[in-house]
């Protein structure tokens, strides 16, 4: 499986997403510019990493989800394409339409930086096939917009359909208003489009890949991914 | 001729306006008496060089639709100078 990492000027977590996925599974990694018009030929799948792509100017998200390189991206998507979106990524696929709804301000208008449970409420997904439903796992947050909303039909929708991946959730797995970290529509934290193959999410799992940096959890996100990527051969 | 466009962005009517919020609680914590609501929104001004007033209002209009608004949350409104 290769693994593609889109660079946008202002991207931040680039680097920790290529050590996180060569760490946790030892497969190609490669960092692609923003102003490349196509992937390498041979990209399996693509992250949109982390950061504040173009200063968040604007909307956060926008302007990179104009970036040259995201019609490649747009295209490998809709081929079915694995690709997944981390918290400035989520917003960039969100602002490129491959996935419903915005992300608005915290509702505290804090920025929040900090561990955070979320409770797996789809392991039929290719992103979370190795967790248990229900499990609760622990990946930390750091964003100043991660309010996630959209038109209650759509929301309707999205839940009817399993849409929602990851919930923010306490210890046990409880979802109340006090374990949502931001305001999110129905403590929601990662979602998946209708096909299965884009996922975008608030949390980071690449800080949570190794011990030293606080948890492991993630690495069964990677792990999942190369196990649904070697069953499937998406 | 180039004309001055004015491109104003608020949140559409349902969508949790937090900074809105904010400073409205702000205003109401001052003293502000009279205040009932406040909305945050953008205020975006392109200039262009076209053939009409016209045509400088849907050259904005493509700019809101390609990349200054997102209609999912937002709605705006076009003022051209001199139109």
């Amino acid at each position: 499986m290769n693994t593609a990492v889109i660079v946008f000027p202002g991207s931040n977590c680039d680097q920790d997403v290529m050590h996180a996925v060569a760490g946790s599974l030892g497969t190609k990694v490669r960092a692609v510019w923003h102003k490349e018009t196509t992937l390498p030929e041979d990209t399996d799948f693509v992250i949109l990493p982390g950061g504040f792509s173009f200063g968040d100017y604007l909307r956060c998200g926008a302007m990179a989800a104009r970036s040259p390189i995201m019609k490649a991206v747009a295209e490998h998507g809709r081929r079915g394409g694995l690709l997944l979106g981390i918290c400035n990524g989520f917003q960039i696929l969100t602002e490129s339409r491959l996935l419903p709804g915005a992300l608005l301000p915290n509702r505290t208008l804090n920025f929040v930086c900090r561990p955070c449970f979320l409770r797996v409420e789809s392991v039929s997904t290719p992103f979370s096939s190795l967790f248990s439903k229900g499990q609760v796992v622990q990946f930390p947050i750091a964003h100043g917009d991660g309010l996630y909303t959209l038109p209650e039909e759509e929301l309707k929708a999205l839940e009817d359909r399993g849409g929602v991946v990851f919930r923010y959730s306490d210890s046990d797995g409880l979802t109340g208003d006090d374990a949502n970290p931001n305001g999110s529509a129905n403590n929601i934290a990662g979602i998946v489009n209708e096909r299965g193959n884009i996922l975008g999410l608030m949390p980071h799992p690449e800080r949570a890949s190794e011990a030293l940096t606080g948890g492991e959890d993630g690495r069964v996100f990677w792990q999942s991914i190369l196990e649904s990527f070697t069953k499937g051969g998406r | 001729m180039t004309y001055r466009v004015s491109i104003f962005i608020e949140l559409q009517e349902g969508v949790l306006d937090i900074q809105g919020k904010a400073v409205e609680r702000s205003l109401a914590g001052m003293g502000h008496d009279a205040l009932r609501s406040v909305k945050v929104g953008k205020y975006i001004q392109v200039w262009v060089e076209t053939g009409s007033a016209e045509d400088a209002r849907k050259e904005a209009e493509r700019m809101c639709d390609d990349l200054l608004v997102n209609s999912v949350i937002e709605q705006f409104r076009i003022e051209v100078e001199g139109e």
